[in-house]
């Protein structure tokens, strides 16, 4: 097995040694081209596109999700408080919720007679961006300077708060009769995107919501490469790795930690804006905890700190919870001869999901490269090159 | 040479001192780990701070780069005082350090390491790092080459450069964590026994760098050492804890000599 192992990382390096050094901007182009055509592939409003769409909107949480875990090594049960607040958002900047205001801004002829506060999509994704940038702010100030396990507890219970808040805010009057959440009711009637030329988006015609959140998805990717290989991403990792050293090499811990959470939560509220207007509906039973773990598990099983393995292990649990279980295999065990169907025990086949890459492939699908580095690479033969290089350490001064 | 009857205010300055401790304590509950230590490090010296095992040099350290406030007393670098400062400022006003037991990052390779080390001699901050503006590009690029400069100039050969710091054999990760100090361009550099686990050969080449880097960095340098051969080469002045006290402090040989510092190594003679 282990020679197998060895054999096929030998013929990888070598065909990564004969490939043109602009190989790899050609594959992520095609990609990109692949991602551009692919719904004339499927018809307009099929169960396939619904779920690519969803999956991809969860990519786009697991790339958020990567920075504050993968990058930044902060354990955040809590995610699905961003989701909520950026669903909420869209919510408050994009339906007639907030009844007695009269804002508009660059909508559809119809929304813009409507009361309330209409804003047009982009500029809802930029407010909720800020929203769950500046909350992050809020909840990462007293909890970011925890450590390891207390972090994780704190941010669970931020997360529940918010999704209590979330039930219980449509008690809480803003004035004029108005509540700040609609509660387990949900606000509803939420506006579709509009762009002038392009008009409302129709859930009758899903492939412009694909185009919207594929092109989300690769302005998070893009901000994502930038941040991995820059002085902030050098200083993230640094924190994971050995927090005190990282303090004394002149990283500011909370200041450094915060931009990480921060990120992470904007990327995760701009999901959240999506899903609001796709789901036309902000409903306070959305955001549970276990929403939490489930994009924790596409992060891990991914790879946990890689970027493209939080993309594909968004995608790989989108479309399982999306499409092969609802739609492709719900009636597997009817078939023989079980009285059940798959979704109800979709939890259980994540659970076992997670087990079986744990157990096979525990650096996850496709694995960060440092740890690839860790785990592929043979321990160096210390004494021997201790020997052989005799002190000098002023060799070349 | 003092003794702790003396908490007079520092002895007067050889030179222009670089580092000044004032009456520093430090307790942990009812442990005094630290106690009532004033010392100073003169510019462009090399001192070193000795003492038996748990005599406090370690946590006078810690205090020094801002992981632990002092109970009591202040800490000025130059004029300035630090006793409140947290450890990335203090970074950022030029003290740099190493530690006793290695703590590079692991998963990052020996150049990253040390880049990481130049963050606060960086500017690029979020925006900067996302648009990669062309002053980010050659301020990534030139730290990228200096990294590597200083790896060379600490001893490590190119093949180790990109591997990573785990995967170091024991000497080069000693160097790379030198180069990661020096990255951040210290006027003080801190030295946590820096020859522990080394060969004799090894120490003393480590003792001739010392000085070539004073010299050609413009360096101070405080370090903790345990082999005397060490101090005794390489510190212009040596001051030795025991028991979280000052006991003695001087030239080395003066230090040698002295019937309070032989005791609390070899114990009362009978």
């Amino acid at each position: 097995m282990s020679e197998l192992r060895a054999q096929l990382r030998e013929w990888r390096e070598a065909v990564q040694k004969r490939l043109p050094p602009w190989s790899n901007r050609t594959l992520v182009g095609l990609l990109i081209v692949i991602g551009i055509v692919l719904p004339f592939l499927f018809s307009s409003s099929s169960a396939f596109m619904n779920a690519t769409i969803i999956a991809v909107a969860y990519a786009v949480m697991s790339l958020g999700l990567n920075i504050v875990v993968g990058f930044a090594g902060l354990l955040d049960l809590g995610y699905v408080a961003f989701y909520a607040l950026g669903a909420y958002s869209l919510g408050w900047l994009g339906s007639g919720f907030f009844f007695k205001a009269q804002v508009h801004a660059l909508v559809s002829p119809v929304a813009s007679t409507l009361p309330g506060v209409h804003l047009n999509f982009i500029l809802i994704l930029i407010g909720a961006a800020l929203i769950c940038a500046a909350a992050g702010v809020v909840i990462g100030l007293p909890t970011l300077r925890l450590r390891g396990d207390y972090i994780a507890i704190v941010t669970l219970a931020f997360g529940e708060i918010i999704a209590v808040v979330a039930v219980n805010g449509q008690s809480v009057h803003v004035g004029g009769g108005m509540t700040l959440t609609a509660g387990n009711l949900g606000i509803s009637a939420v506006d579709a995107p509009y762009f002038p030329g392009i008009g409302s988006f129709s859930l009758l015609n899903l492939r412009p919501w694909y185009w919207l959140i594929f092109a989300i998805l690769l302005f998070v990717l893009f901000v994502n490469l930038r941040l991995r290989d820059s002085r902030l991403g050098r200083a993230w990792v640094a924190l994971r790795e050995d927090e005190v050293a990282a303090v004394s090499m002149g990283i500011p811990l909370v200041k450094t930690k915060l931009l990480a959470y921060s990120i992470g939560a904007a990327f995760g509220g701009m999901s959240g804006a999506f899903f609001g207007t796709y789901y036309t509906v902000v409903n306070a039973a959305q955001f549970q905890f276990g929403f939490s773990i489930f994009i924790l598990a596409m992060v891990i099983i991914g790879g946990l700190g890689s970027i493209w393995g939080a993309v594909v292990g968004g995608l790989a649990l989108g479309y399982i919870n999306n499409y092969l279980i609802p739609v492709v295999l719900n009636n597997l065990p009817s078939k023989v001869g079980f009285n059940f169907q798959l979704t109800s025990v979709e939890f259980g086949i994540f659970g076992f999901l997670l087990v079986i890459v744990m157990l096979l492939r525990p650096q996850g699908l496709i694995p960060e490269r440092r740890r690839r580095l860790e785990l592929t690479a043979e321990v160096a033969p210390v004494d021997a090159q201790l020997a052989e290089a005799p002190g000098t350490p002023g060799g070349a001064a | 040479m003092s003794s702790t009857e003396t908490p007079s205010p520092a002895p007067p300055a050889v030179a222009l001192s670089v580092l000044r401790a004032e009456h520093v304590t430090k307790m942990f509950g009812g442990l005094v780990a630290v106690n009532d230590i004033s010392f100073q490090v003169p510019q462009h010296s090399i001192v070193s701070l000795i003492g038996p095992n748990g005599a406090g040099k370690t946590t006078l350290f810690n205090m020094l780069t801002g992981l632990y406030r002092p109970t009591q007393g202040r800490i000025l670098l130059g004029e300035r005082d630090i006793t409140r400062s947290r450890p990335d400022i203090i970074t950022r006003y030029g003290v740099a350090r190493t530690f006793q037991n290695i703590r590079l990052f692991g998963a990052m390779t020996a150049v990253e390491n040390v880049m990481v080390g130049h963050h606060v001699r960086m500017r690029a901050g979020l925006f900067g790092s996302i648009f990669r503006p062309p002053w980010v590009r050659r301020e990534e690029l030139q730290t990228r080459e200096r990294a590597r400069e200083l790896l060379a100039y600490v001893g490590l050969r190119e093949p180790a450069f990109d591997r990573l710091a785990v995967q170091l054999p024991y000497g080069d990760q000693r160097r790379v964590e030198i180069a990661r100090a020096l990255a951040s361009q210290p006027k003080l550099l801190l030295l946590d026994e820096p020859t522990a686990g080394m060969n004799p050969q090894e120490s003393r080449a480590l003792t001739e760098f010392m000085r070539t880097m004073r010299d050609e960095l413009k360096l101070t340098i405080l370090l903790i050492e345990h082999d005397m051969k060490v101090v005794m080469g390489v510190s212009e002045r040596v001051t030795v804890l025991d028991y979280g006290k000052k006991i003695a402090e001087g030239k080395p040989a003066e230090v040698r000599a002295d019937p309070g510092v032989i005791e609390a190594y070899l114990g009362k003679q009978a």
